[in-house]
């Protein structure tokens, strides 16, 4: 291990060198964030960083629909990352309120308001908190519709919970629980990449007749801005995105790791001339095979990135349908690189992080299979 | 006072400090005017379906007097380095100081026995110190360092100390381990009573209830002690609670409401919760209302709830240790120069613990992957994730029974 973090650490340092030009590196943070420049839709933009550009989204939704509500711990005063700054003021306090801590009951009286046929948008203060209402969202939201015989149903629920990696969060505030929900059919469960994604992916979540589970990769709040068109527009549910082309590899992640993928994907370009695809998954469930399928068709190699502990992480349901899909295609094994399967750890979270140089190793493994 | 006082203050707080737990001759003070002991009135307690609660005046001694002072005094130092750190950037993770509760912990300390144990929830920095680790101990569990009381991989909500069983992240999630820690009390006829502590914005978790009904049905010796600093993160209790009479929500489990900011209360209230709960009678629910000086975490800063003034006043009217130092002078229990020596002394102990803190290595990064299970089978001993090719060792640092 010892002779292996050393190796890294020079290729770490020689990888700063290379691609420090390429935009602003974050001191604190083990990725660079690429900006989406690509607008979905015509029209004025502001720069908004991701916080700004779900408190947009939530906005337009109170604005435009009567019925939604936003009700959350510490919600009233915008929410520890202040999501919902200004929205109570806006709004009233009968739409935008403070709850008790008491994330199942935030998550089942959720439900009840959506199943009464209100927008509801519920936010679970951290992702971690999330599995006190485990149970009412995996056997009381994602069911109703299927056991009712479709005559209830709590669709205008959504569930936001910040999650992954911080820089600091420690064993509770870091972890990145998207797989588990990916097990409950009758679930959304989306991670938007960044401000533009965040915007459209969340009116989509909450205009989506199912509820759905919308994880926001915390570190981005802040650090990834960009500018986002101003007015109202959704992205696909359902539908990943690829960010850059190429043939050599198909690189695949979500969240924050997509942009520790595009820095990889440069860093192959430079250093090893070859081009791959980058894809951003952005929809966890149900999630797009065939654009997966498609490019890994063409590649005919994948690497699946995830900050989730790698065993049963969903790279393992991605790798398994591309070498069901894909079998005669594929040049080399598929790869994962994903957190350990250890605890989301306090004092070694540079360790435990799939970061550019373990993405970058892997795929040169792959590329030299 | 006389000038001749200062000198025989500190041979008296020498004596005292060092030799805790001796008889000391304090009654030999008398002619320096301190004496060995007085007696307080306690703000009455309320009863929640309990006939007779614990009297409301109590006698301290001079030597426990100081003692207390001792660790209340401790106890805001640490905060206040542990707060100083995480503005240096050296305590990672999240962080949650416990200035202006104090009195909650060490009242509840005084009364508690060897036998006795406690859980509680992420405000822990002060109780882990009270339960035996050492200043460095926790700080340097704040940094992250080998020192630390869980060898720097638990942080600051982390922290373990014997029949302390933590130090726990999720709200509301120790109460119901702490209704098992008292059935094993229970079982094992060890006459211990468990403790299991939580905060006002806790008290609305459904664990706590499930939590109540195992413990009355069982009859467990549990106590249930909500420390009511009256805000739940951003949100005031009367904002977020139906009733904040916490002490009465265990319904048929009988409760009582203690002034958290005297340590005298907290005390009294604690001897005779031991009582109750060790004769055989089951639960109880304690609330001690008390106030937190800082804001929920290091990230709040406390103030776009409620006002600066709010806070200020707390300070100038209630707070824990300025109103005990004002009993222990008017009534002769110590000097001025006796608080003062061991107001020194905290600050040498806590800026030296903390200089180490920062000082001290890390554990190794072969501990990633050390103690996530008690053992491997052998064909399992390696730890899957990030680099495909390599996976780590799964090692074993603490040691196995």
């Amino acid at each position: 291990m010892a002779s292996l973090v050393t190796k890294n650490g020079g290729l770490f340092a020689r990888i700063i060198k290379n691609v420090n030009d390429c935009s602003k590196r974050l001191s604190s943070s083990h990725f660079t964030y690429f900006p989406d420049n690509a607008k979905p839709v015509e029209g004025e933009t502001a720069k908004m960083n991701m916080m700004q550009a779900i408190n947009n989204a939530m906005d337009l939704t109170l604005k435009t629909d009567p019925t939604a509500v936003l009700f959350g711990e510490d919600v009233a005063f915008g929410g520890v990352f202040r999501c919902a700054l200004g929205l109570q003021e806006k709004y009233g306090k009968d739409r935008v309120f403070n709850t008790p801590l008491c994330e199942q009951g935030i998550a089942g009286f959720g439900i009840g308001l959506a199943t009464a046929g209100a927008t509801a948008i519920a936010e679970i203060q951290f992702a971690d908190y999330i599995f006190p209402a485990f149970d009412q969202i995996v056997n009381e939201a994602a069911k109703a519709r299927y056991r009712s015989g479709g005559q209830f149903a709590c669709g205008a629920l959504t569930v936001r919970a910040p999650c992954s990696a911080v820089g600091h969060g420690g064993l509770y505030h870091s972890q990145s629980p998207e797989a588990f929900f990916a097990h409950v059919p009758g679930l959304r469960v989306v991670v938007p990449r960044g401000p533009t994604s965040a915007k459209g992916l969340l009116l989509s979540c909450i205009q989506s007749p199912d509820p759905c589970v919308f994880l926001e990769p915390k570190i981005l709040y802040r650090s990834a801005s960009e500018d986002v068109p101003v007015g109202e527009y959704t992205l696909p549910l359902g539908k990943a995105e690829l960010l850059r082309e190429g043939d050599a590899a198909t690189l695949i992640g979500w969240g924050t790791q997509v942009h520790v993928l595009l820095e990889v994907a440069q860093m192959a370009q430079d250093q090893l001339g070859v081009k791959c695809d980058v894809i951003d998954l952005q929809s966890i469930l149900p999630w797009d095979e065939e654009t997966v399928c498609n490019s890994v068709k063409k590649t005919g190699r994948c690497i699946i990135a995830h900050e989730a502990p790698l065993t049963s992480g969903f790279g393992a349901e991605v790798a398994a349908t591309i070498q069901e899909e894909c079998f005669l295609h594929l040049e080399a094994p598929v790869s994962r690189v994903c957190g350990w399967d250890a605890p989301f750890p306090h004092v070694f979270e540079r360790f435990y992080l799939p970061d550019t140089t373990r993405c970058y190793h892997a795929l040169k493994e792959t590329l030299k299979y | 006072m006389s000038k001749i006082i200062p000198s025989v203050a500190k041979l008296l707080a020498g004596n005292t400090v060092t030799k805790v737990g001796a008889p000391v001759a304090t009654t030999s003070n008398a002619k320096y005017s301190t004496k060995s002991e007085a007696s307080f009135e306690i703000k009455p307690f309320k009863l929640h379906k309990l006939d007779k609660g614990p009297a409301t005046s109590a006698t301290l001694t001079s030597e426990d007097a100081i003692k207390m002072y001792h660790q209340l005094a401790t106890i805001r130092r640490i905060e206040t380095a542990a707060g100083n750190l995480y503005k240096e950037k050296i305590v990672r993770g999240f962080c949650h100081l416990y200035s202006g509760q104090e009195a909650v912990a060490v009242g509840m300390h005084a009364a508690m026995r060897e036998v006795d144990s406690l859980i509680t929830a992420y405000r822990c920095h002060g109780w882990t110190y009270l339960m035996g680790v050492s200043i460095l101990g926790v700080l340097s569990e704040l940094t992250g360092r080998r020192t630390g009381c869980s060898r720097g991989k638990g942080g600051s909500m982390h922290l373990y100390g014997r029949n302390f069983y933590g130090g726990n992240g999720i709200v509301g999630a120790q109460v119901p381990l702490g209704a098992g820690v008292a059935l094993a009390h229970k079982y094992n006829g060890d006459g211990g009573v468990c403790f299991a502590l939580y905060g006002d914005g806790a008290a609305n978790q459904g664990q706590l209830f499930e939590a109540y009904n195992m413990a009355k049905l069982w009859d467990l010796p549990c106590v249930f002690v909500c420390e009511n600093n009256g805000y739940g993160m951003g949100t005031s209790a009367d904002r977020s609670s139906a009733s904040t009479d916490y002490y009465s929500r265990g319904d048929y489990v009988p409760g009582i409401w203690v002034d958290g900011m005297d340590v005298m209360a907290t005390r009294e209230a604690t001897k005779w919760a031991i009582d109750y709960c060790s004769s055989g009678k089951g639960p109880l629910v304690m609330e001690m209302e008390t106030y937190r000086y800082s804001g929920h975490s290091m990230s709040d800063p406390g103030t776009s709830y409620r006002t600066r003034e709010e806070i200020q006043e707390v300070r100038q009217t209630r707070d824990p240790i300025t109103s005990f130092k004002e009993k222990l002078l008017s009534n002769e229990l110590a000097t001025p120069d006796q608080l003062k020596e061991i107001d020194v002394k905290v600050r040498q102990a806590v800026d030296e613990a903390t200089k180490q803190a920062k000082s001290e290595p890390e554990v190794g990064i072969e501990e990633l992957t050390g103690d996530i299970y008690c053992y491997c089978p052998e064909d399992h001993t390696q730890i899957r994730g990030l680099h495909p090719d390599a996976p780590l060792q799964h090692i074993y640092v603490a040691q196995r029974n």
